[in-house]
């Protein structure tokens, strides 16, 4: 009952956003936008710890689409010094900067009913969840896929844990702007490319198993 | 709003042609609508005969393959690298793909969309030209019935713009020329000429222009006493007037100038000397449009009173050409301008070395320009390469009249040589007994060149055969022409055997990143532009001519005319054309920068642009090389 209520009472861009996902989904790869997103944050507790950035990009038929991007900076009221160095985003800078309500208002607009893929999503998933819910707005209803799980169904790769820039280099993909949400943003959607790619080469590849985590039935 | 991903994608595109030639605005909007794509090694980008994308591609990492299968057969066409770009004409021609494409190892691709890039097309002239470079048939098969005559048909865009790449801005012209009737006294129009502040009058009747009246007209005759005020303007007009249509541009106004060594051209409505006067055109506004003028250079060469200033003013126009590069001006019309520059200085040396004499030509004769000067393409200074042809005169006369024209081309020779244009190693110059003889001898001479082509007969036939009237008789000229024509005819079997030494030099094909480059010597890995891509053109373009009875020495012309009498091959000829002028211009300025013949290209210092540039002016070589093959049967021919 309390719960019906406060659905009402959700903002019309959280709607928009539940509808998305009353409608049937996709079912293929062909037919699926995916959002390869990345945040930056002044650390890694979710509770304390704050975004800075994000940045996305979409991929739909296998394309990176640019004009499909999204990228946006954070007002900060908690400020970290320690990690500026990392991220390089000063509380003043020169960057347009939002606050936490118009970034989740943004975001949740960008990335509709998209299946959501990250370099370890748990993280950046949680991190906008806890800014969802500092907002009273419930948690992500998106897919998600883990680049670093997907990773490990490559033959061979089973008990491997690798860092973006490992990764990178290994798939050859040049590292520009690392530590820039844009940035990683962008290199995890060509690393996603490649081991799909590699992914279908090897094997007869399904699109639930891209959400199947690794070690269980159907890949191994 | 930032956008770092295509901050990354404009910071790539930036380095490769055609983006390298937009403005940022336009090149950040293009990069913002970059599709990006990724192929595992042989994974097929598109099929030969598939509908064309929205999207042509550039590579950003890895490699492409792009292939074409005939008759079942698959050939391997090209591969192209990072930051090359393929799959475009379909887009711009709006056809299927004529050939594949497929990654020849990992690949990343940004797909360009089509839609952006016509207007790029349209408002950068820069990035058309590239274009058109890169498209000089790049992808084409010779003599495949389905491309035939589709270069750029059906291109408005590219046409248009090819359009305006040849025809340089147009000439300022005064619209209200001044004019007076026959009868009227030559007072009554120096009147007219002082009032109105000009320095010529047009002489019309019913505003037909039939003659013009200079300043240097009151001068030479009025001023000398031969004519008196009260003349009629008739008597002393200069008539007829060399005319012109309304549509001329400044490359055809000085050349038109040049050829008639007049300094006003009458614009009339239709462009002869029977239609209604529009307009007056004279020097000085050319100079104004210009600022540069080599009409100023060949007034020059004509005062010159020294074979110092002759040089002095080559100088000149080597500075004149390097201009002439820089502001893009069509290469066609910089070798025409360069060509009359040096013809003037020959004649000139010419001139100079008969009153050193002291002693006029005892009979008729022609100096002969051979090579690069006889085909009118020579830029910049090379070897002389000259020839002499006196009338035939009686066995007791032969020698004194022989050593007379030696004593000549020794002097013209000697003063080219002081010009910048150095001694003939071959010593194929009119100094040489050889080369200084008379109309029967040279008609003999030729007879048995086509008649026993043995190598060193051909080569010589291949210098020789160039042959173009510098100074003196043209009808000597007509008849050793005629004869070279008439032999020939007789004897076809002589166009396959230089059909086999033009087969000499194969074409470097361009593979991957590799030019054939000279793997020995002081030139070691420099790419011999003048043998391995020039010369096939121009060796081409000759022995075509030869078949085909044209009278055209100059490589671009022939391969004009040949497009009017072969119809059927008319692209292979357009593409050769096309070819041989980016490799004029290419060897020009390397000459230029460089300082030297601009023979050797280091591959090393060529940017992207000037590779791909390069590379597509390959395939016309193979193709007409080709061509030739077929034609002249020349694997008939026992190696020679």
């Amino acid at each position: 009952m309390f719960s019906w209520f406060k659905y009402k009472n959700y903002p019309l861009f959280w709607k928009e956003y539940s509808k998305k996902f009353k409608q049937k989904q996709p079912k293929s790869f062909e037919n699926t936008r995916f959002v390869i997103f990345d945040t930056e944050t002044t650390g890694l507790d979710i509770s304390n710890d704050r975004i800075l950035s994000i940045g996305a990009i979409g991929i739909f038929e296998n394309v990176i689409e640019v004009i499909d991007n999204f990228e946006i900076y954070l007002k900060q009221d908690q400020f970290k010094a320690e990690t500026v160095e990392i991220h390089g985003i000063l509380k003043e800078g020169k960057l347009t900067k939002m606050s936490e309500a118009e970034a989740m208002e943004n975001f949740i607009a960008y990335i509709g009913n998209a299946v959501l893929v990250a370099h370890h999503t748990a993280f950046d998933i949680e991190m906008i969840n806890a800014a969802l819910k500092r907002l009273d707005l419930p948690k992500l209803k998106n897919k998600t896929i883990d680049t670093g799980i997907l990773y490990k169904k490559l033959e061979g790769k089973k008990d491997a844990h690798f860092n973006l820039d490992l990764l990178s280099d290994e798939f050859s993909i040049p590292k520009h702007d690392r530590h820039t949400a844009a940035g990683d943003a962008f290199i995890t959607a060509l690393l996603f490319l490649k081991i799909i790619s590699k992914l279908k080469k090897e094997r007869n590849l399904h699109y639930s198993d891209l959400f199947r985590v690794s070690g269980k039935e159907g890949l191994m | 709003m930032k956008n770092t991903i295509s901050e990354r994608i404009f910071d790539f595109l930036k380095n490769y042609p055609p983006f390298n030639l937009i403005s940022n605005a336009t090149l950040i909007e293009v990069s913002q609508n970059v599709e990006i794509q990724y192929f595992e090694k042989d994974q097929i980008i598109f099929s030969q005969n598939d509908n064309p994308h929205e999207h042509f591609y550039i590579i950003y990492q890895g490699s492409v393959r792009l292939y074409r299968f005939v008759e079942n057969e698959k050939h391997i066409l090209d591969i192209c690298d990072e930051g090359d770009l393929f799959g475009l004409r379909p887009l711009i021609m709006k056809e299927n793909y004529v050939m594949g494409a497929s990654a020849n190892e990992e690949t990343i691709l940004y797909g360009i969309p089509i839609a952006l890039f016509h207007d790029i097309i349209l408002n950068y002239p820069k990035v058309s030209q590239f274009l058109i470079a890169s498209f000089a048939t790049n992808t084409r098969e010779p003599f495949s019935e389905k491309h035939k005559g589709k270069l750029f048909a059906n291109v408005s865009a590219i046409q248009k713009i090819e359009h305006g790449f040849s025809e340089i801005q147009s000439a300022n012209y005064n619209k209200n020329p001044i004019t007076c009737s026959p009868d009227t006294t030559v007072q009554t129009a120096c009147i007219i000429m002082t009032k109105n502040i000009i320095n010529s009058i047009i002489v019309t009747e019913n505003d037909i222009p039939i003659g013009i009246i200079t300043d240097k007209d009151i001068k030479t005759k009025i001023g000398t006493g031969l004519y008196k005020i009260t003349n009629k303007v008739s008597d002393i007009m200069n008539s007829p007037v060399v005319t012109f249509h309304q549509n001329i541009s400044v490359a055809e106004a000085q050349i038109k100038l040049l050829k008639h060594k007049v300094s006003h051209l009458c614009i009339t409505k239709d462009g002869t000397n029977k239609s209604e006067i529009v307009g007056i055109l004279t020097q000085q506004d050319l100079i104004l449009t210009q600022g540069n003028s080599p009409s100023l250079l060949i007034k020059e060469i004509k005062n010159a009173k020294d074979t110092e200033t002759l040089k002095h003013i080559r100088t000149k126009a080597s500075g004149l050409t390097k201009g002439y590069l820089e502001q893009e001006i069509p290469i066609y019309f910089v070798t025409k301008v360069i060509s009359e520059i040096n013809t003037a200085i020959t004649k000139k040396a010419i001139r100079l070395s008969i009153s050193e004499i002291g002693k006029e030509p005892p009979v008729k004769f022609s100096w002969l320009a051979l090579g690069s000067q006889g085909r009118k393409e020579q830029l910049l200074m090379t070897d002389q390469d000259n020839a002499l042809v006196f009338e035939n005169v009686a066995p007791a006369q032969y020698n004194s009249v022989k050593n007379y024209f030696l004593q000549l081309s020794e002097k013209v020779t000697e003063k080219l040589n002081i010009v910048g244009f150095e001694y003939c190693p071959a010593n194929i110059m009119a100094s040489n007994p050889k080369w200084c003889i008379s109309l029967e001898e040279w008609e003999q001479q030729f007879e048995e060149w086509i008649t026993d082509p043995i190598p060193e007969k051909i080569l010589l036939s291949i210098i020789f055969f160039d042959f173009e009237l510098i100074y003196g008789d043209d009808s000597l000229y007509n008849k050793m022409a005629k004869s070279v024509f008439k032999t020939i005819e007789k004897n076809q079997i002589f166009l396959s055997f230089l059909g086999k030494v033009t087969l000499d030099n194969p074409p470097p094909l361009g593979f991957f990143k590799q030019f054939l480059v000279e793997d020995n010597g002081e030139n070691k890995d420099s790419f011999d532009i003048k043998s391995r891509a020039i010369r096939p053109l121009v060796d081409g373009a000759r022995i075509l001519s030869l078949h085909h009875n044209l009278r055209v020495n100059n490589t671009i012309a022939r391969y004009e005319k040949l497009m009017e009498m072969e119809p059927q091959n008319s692209d292979l000829f357009e593409s050769c054309a096309n070819a041989f002028k980016i490799l004029l211009q290419f060897r020009t300025s390397q000459g230029l920068t460089n300082n030297d013949n601009g023979k050797f290209v280091d591959i090393n210092s060529l940017n992207k642009a000037d590779r791909l540039k390069l590379k597509s002016c390959f395939k016309p070589i193979k193709n007409v090389q080709e061509a030739i093959k077929l034609r002249f049967k020349t694997s008939q021919i026992p190696q020679i």
